[in-house]
């Protein structure tokens, strides 16, 4: 039972993590009883289980994710989204419409069309197939104003913070209305231009700075910073 | 050619005043292209060399997806204005070779399992060669792989090892390489101790081939902490700013 690093140490694919009886956790992989990196991150030794935080990753869809896509296509099936992931979603008509659809007759580009954005959940995906998306839950549905921030989606959990702290602060500190997608994409709904402007600095900030320690008070000096110079 | 160049003098220096079992200075660099999903630059000696990557994503043509993994598709090019003489930018036949050996010295390091049906797009770009440029190609390749967050068994790190004047040497440059007598380039995964890419070119007895491969082991794990210190360096610098500003 060894370990060969500190925690929160920055670790590269390949490093030998630990040696013995540990349980290999997201971003390693196990040979016999050691334990390798597999992606760029910091290592976190949790008791038995060893796992990497990755510090750039691409969005693997999961179920019951809230996600932020863009209608790529239309065809007589439903929409195609691109979710910002390695697979393209599919939003079929009857989880997005009211009423029953008929191919023959209805046009889906009325109700969505190529272009728009919309924020939805995953419903269902594994390997084999690509995810299906629902619109019809309260707060999903097309976006029709504010800005969208792309991050990268190993960033979403700082941005997050621990129990919502950190975006509760910017929802509270920038007026805005925020969603976050777990795809990487953020949606910003604010009073005016101003605000917005302030919040998607702030998230930028919260990118690039997401492996350091103390985030939360800096950005909320930023953005108060920012404030006073008006 | 009336006379044979000296390529390794009577000290052991070679022609660009290294010694027999010294690398080219390197110069690494990850993240470099905003667009690519994933990208790094290499200058090892007058080698330059850009790599960037993109997806997993879905593969187009769709008939080209595989079930049961991902795709690595892989085109080492070399720009026109590389190398002395103008070379046509089409395809050659040397190159389509070498985008192939390039993918599979770096397949077995990726999980190419775990994203069945998409694709890997990995574009090599040397903007100027002076000799093994394939060697130095994989490093940067895999370098662009690791900064794109795709998971990976290990970095591949790879490297040269030759005879020239009947010494063998590391990391041969362009004139070592034409003039010398035999070039073996290997890329190696130190982790994991495993060999991706094995060739030869030229004549070597059994001893000195091993003594070139040992050779170029050596100099890969030289590489390896190279690229290691090279993917941490955006990040570290961010952090040591942050603390550095959080003091005063």
């Amino acid at each position: 039972m060894s370990v060969f690093y500190e925690n929160r140490d920055i670790v590269t694919p390949g490093d030998l993590l630990a040696e013995g009886e540990f349980e290999a956790g997201r971003n390693t992989y196990k040979i016999d009883s050691k334990i390798y990196a597999c992606k760029l991150g910091l290592v976190e030794y949790k008791g038995k289980t060893v796992q990497v935080v990755a510090l750039n990753t691409f969005y693997v869809p999961s179920v019951g994710d809230m996600v932020i896509g863009k209608i790529i296509e239309i065809n007589l099936h439903g929409w195609i989204v691109d979710i910002n992931s390695p697979y393209l979603a599919m939003l079929r008509p009857t989880e997005a419409l009211n009423k029953s659809y008929k191919p023959q007759k209805d046009e889906l580009s009325g109700f969505l069309d190529v272009g728009d954005l919309i924020q939805a959940k995953i419903i269902a995906y594994d390997r084999t197939r690509n995810p299906l998306l629902t619109i019809k839950e309260p707060g999903l549905g097309k976006i029709t104003r504010g800005q969208i921030v792309k991050v990268s989606p190993a960033k979403i959990p700082r941005i997050i913070g621990r129990k919502g702290s950190m975006i509760n602060m910017l929802k509270r500190e920038t007026r805005c209305n925020i969603v976050v997608g777990q795809n990487g994409l953020i949606h910003i709904c604010g009073r005016n231009s101003e605000d917005e402007r302030i919040a998607v600095l702030a998230i930028k900030k919260i990118e690039l700075e997401a492996h350091t320690s103390g985030l939360t008070d800096r950005i909320t000096e930023m953005i108060r910073k920012e404030r006073r110079s008006e | 050619m009336t006379e044979k160049i000296r390529l390794v003098d009577d000290n052991g220096i070679r022609t660009d005043g290294r010694k027999l079992d010294e690398l080219r200075p390197i110069k690494l660099e990850a993240g470099v292209l905003s667009n690519a999903d994933g990208s790094a630059y290499i200058e090892q000696g007058k080698n330059k060399i850009l790599a960037a990557v993109y997806g997993p994503r879905e593969v187009h043509p769709r008939h080209l997806a595989l079930p049961d993994r991902a795709l690595l598709r892989c085109r080492y090019h070399m720009a026109p204005f590389s190398v002395q003489e103008r070379k046509s930018p089409a395809p050659s036949r040397r190159e389509i070779e070498l985008s192939k050996v390039i993918r599979e010295a770096l397949e077995p390091a990726i999980f190419l399992e775990r994203f069945p049906r998409t694709a890997i797009d990995l574009f090599i770009e040397v903007l100027q060669a002076d000799g093994g440029t394939r060697v130095a190609g994989i490093t940067v390749a895999s370098l662009a792989l690791a900064d794109a967050g795709i998971p990976m068994r290990d970095i591949v790190a790879a490297c040269a090892a030759g005879k020239a004047d009947g010494y063998i040497l590391l990391d041969l440059n362009d004139l070592e390489d034409k003039e010398g007598e035999a070039d073996v380039p290997v890329a190696y995964m130190p982790s994991l101790n495993r060999v991706g890419l094995l060739q030869m070119d030229g004549q070597l007895t059994p001893e000195e081939f091993e003594k070139a491969f040992n050779l170029a082991i050596e100099g890969c794990k030289k590489i390896y902490a190279l690229q290691k210190q090279a993917l941490k360096a955006k990040y570290l610098a961010i952090k040591e700013a942050v603390e550095e500003t959080g003091q005063k």
